[in-house]
């Protein structure tokens, strides 16, 4: 479903939820938390409730969502691509989806040479 | 020796004020055992009116339980201990069963440790002194430790009970009420804790709030009412909390993630001994709890010349641990707690390959009983990589340790301090200069030095950088759950002769 290079991209079944949760919440972020029991997970909030600012990197936007990481963290995953997807489950985080007894997840890839050169240097 | 399934009412409450109560919208969600994905009961989905219906019990009970002398407050800490001991088994096979971990692990770790905690906390604050200063012949100042009044905290579902026993028995001890929220994967045990000690404190000192973070969790933290919030989860979730502290303008304490080091100096294969042996343990303690441990040993650094001889030993020990049946004394290693949590790792160890990491034991999901094929089963694995891929980056909270090797001293400390993360660290050596001067140079708040993964009540816990602040069990974790009145008295009867 890319058109162009990214470093994120969305599944079918998650852009499903997005649209759920923007009709239900309106407008909406990602951010992509770090490590611990509920993290390393893409975790969705309404736009606003998360302080941003220049210690976080905006990867892309996957259904009108802006999807970010801090910057630290980003130096560590820049070689990579993302795919958010869902599986079922829960967390303990205030991620919006988790009443719905499922999580975002994230699939990783290296990105291709090219998409490295056009996206990294 | 073998346990099956503990039984469980269908549904269960909050505790608030002294009772088990209903949520007040009616709502429960169910709760499922990872051992075989089968349902365990019922859980409060509670909302912000049961919040609200919790601090303001806290809020009431405060003043009173403040005000308990001490020794009052040690005897209740001393009975809780008293009785989660006297009922071990039946809270360690709660913990396997909500959890996944082996009873093994329940049996001999959670439980035992989580007695000791509330016994600890019961000792020191009797033995426990404020401070009295002369600052001149007519000034004196004396500091006398208060409670901060209502403390909400968050816990993981990791240790459940354990983690319960690290936040609880200090913010008692300093004469603090409680509004707690387990986490929602594993409610059971502190719901059966509160079932066994309903009677033990006054009504409203705590309050077990159940439910999902943005619906419970959320307004707990976020709470006017409350004065203080102890979390233990990950980075994106404690920046959220310190905001909404930032309004209230609370002190927070913070347990964050981790990506531990441990480091094998060549001297550990000088002989082959008992402590060789211990150390082959220690490298493989990264299946501990399934890797379900912020201080996981996830980083395996070891000293090129004995890399491929100690290596071997680790993988064939690795190899050698019993999978399966978390109910059955001797397993070792058992089920991740969630299916998002299964997913969550087998997705990293697929981009772990995708990176180029060599697989050298286990890599993907674990084959077990078909009694068990509905549970969250995945092999202990091994990667061999270097330390800028992701998988030696990230938390993966999961029974995966990516080993690399080093040359001397200088790279083990840099290949160490390269990370986000400073929470735990292990150093294993038979120099006595190493073994001083090696966990000195490494920035993480605990660093075991030839052992690992042990937890005594009396030594404070907690992280440097990315891993957050503030320190858990021992008796400095009680200065965060208080606050110091100073008073400043003076004996001159004498004007300052301003006006």
């Amino acid at each position: 479903m890319e058109t162009k290079v990214a470093r994120v991209a969305i599944t079918e079944k998650a852009s499903e939820v997005v649209e759920q949760l923007k009709s239900k919440y309106g407008s909406l972020i990602f951010h992509q938390s770090g490590g611990c029991c509920d993290g390393s997970s893409p975790m969705i909030f309404q736009d606003g409730e998360m302080y941003l600012d220049n210690s976080d990197v905006l990867l892309g936007e996957l259904c009108g969502v802006k999807y970010y990481m801090n910057r630290d963290q980003f130096e560590y995953w820049k070689h990579t691509h993302l795919t958010i997807d869902t599986t079922e489950g829960r967390g303990s985080s205030f991620s919006l989806e988790i009443p719905l007894g499922i999580r975002f997840i994230i699939h990783s890839r290296l990105l291709t040479e090219e998409e490295n050169k056009i996206l990294n240097q | 020796m073998s346990y099956s399934k503990p039984k469980f009412k269908e549904k269960y409450g909050n505790f608030i004020n002294g009772k088990f109560v209903e949520p007040v919208s009616g709502k429960y969600f169910d709760n499922h055992s990872p051992v075989d994905n089968s349902l365990i009961a019922k859980y409060p989905r509670s909302e912000e009116e049961d919040v609200n219906n919790a601090v303001d019990a806290a809020n009431k009970a405060k003043d009173s339980w403040g005000k308990t002398p001490v020794a009052q407050r040690a005897t209740l800490l001393n009975k809780v201990a008293d009785i989660i001991e006297k009922n071990a088994e039946e809270f360690a096979l709660i913990e396997t069963c909500d959890n996944g971990k082996p009873i093994r692990e329940t049996l001999n770790a959670d439980i035992p440790l989580a007695v000791d905690h509330w016994r600890y906390f019961a000792s020191v604050i009797r033995a426990e002194e404020g401070s009295v200063s002369e600052l001149d012949s007519n000034t004196v100042s004396i500091n006398i430790k208060e409670p901060i009044g209502v403390v909400a905290q968050i816990i993981p579902w990791n240790f459940p009970l354990l983690m319960l026993s690290w936040k609880l028995p200090p913010a008692l001890a300093a004469g603090n009420c409680v509004v707690l929220k387990p986490a929602e994967q594993t409610p059971s045990s502190a719901t059966l804790l509160m079932e066994k000690i309903a009677d033990v404190f006054p009504p409203g000192v705590i309050n077990i709030i159940h439910g999902f973070g943005p619906e419970a969790g959320k307004p707990l933290a976020s709470h006017s009412k409350v004065n203080k919030v102890a979390f233990t989860g990950e980075t994106t979730t404690g920046q959220l909390i310190m905001q909404y502290a930032s309004k209230n303008l609370n002190p927070v304490t913070m347990e964050l993630g981790g990506k531990s080091p441990n480091i094998f100096f060549s001297s550990v294969m000088a002989t082959d001994d008992a402590f060789l042996d211990k150390a082959v343990e220690g490298a493989v303690l990264f299946a501990f709890n399934q890797g379900e441990v912020c201080t996981c040993p996830s980083r395996l650094l070891v000293q090129e010349n004995i890399y491929d001889a100690f290596m071997s030993k680790v993988i064939a020990r690795t190899k050698a641990a019993i999978q399966g049946d978390p109910y059955k004394i001797e397993t070792m290693v058992g089920a991740q707690a969630s299916k998002d949590q299964y997913e969550k790792i087998l997705s990293y160890i697929d981009i772990g390959k995708k990176e180029g990491a060599k697989v050298l034991a286990g890599g993907g999901a674990a084959k077990v009983d078909v009694a068990f094929e509905n549970g969250f089963y995945i092999q202990p694995t091994i990667f061999e990589g270097n330390n800028k891929m992701r998988v030696f980056q990230e938390e993966i909270f999961g029974p995966v340790v990516c080993a690399t090797k080093f040359k001397d001293e200088k790279e083990a400390i840099e290949i160490a301090n390269d990370t986000l993360y400073g929470l735990g660290a292990g150093v294993w050596s038979r120099d006595a200069h190493q073994l001083y001067q090696v966990p000195r140079a490494i920035k993480a708040g605990r660093v075991w030095v030839n052992c690992y993964h042990a937890y005594p009540a009396h030594a404070p816990f907690g992280g440097y950088k990315k891993s957050g602040f503030g320190r858990e069990t021992h008796l400095m974790m009680l200065n965060h759950y208080r606050q110091n009145k100073n008073m400043l008295i003076s004996y001159d009867k004498n004007k300052l002769g301003f006006f």
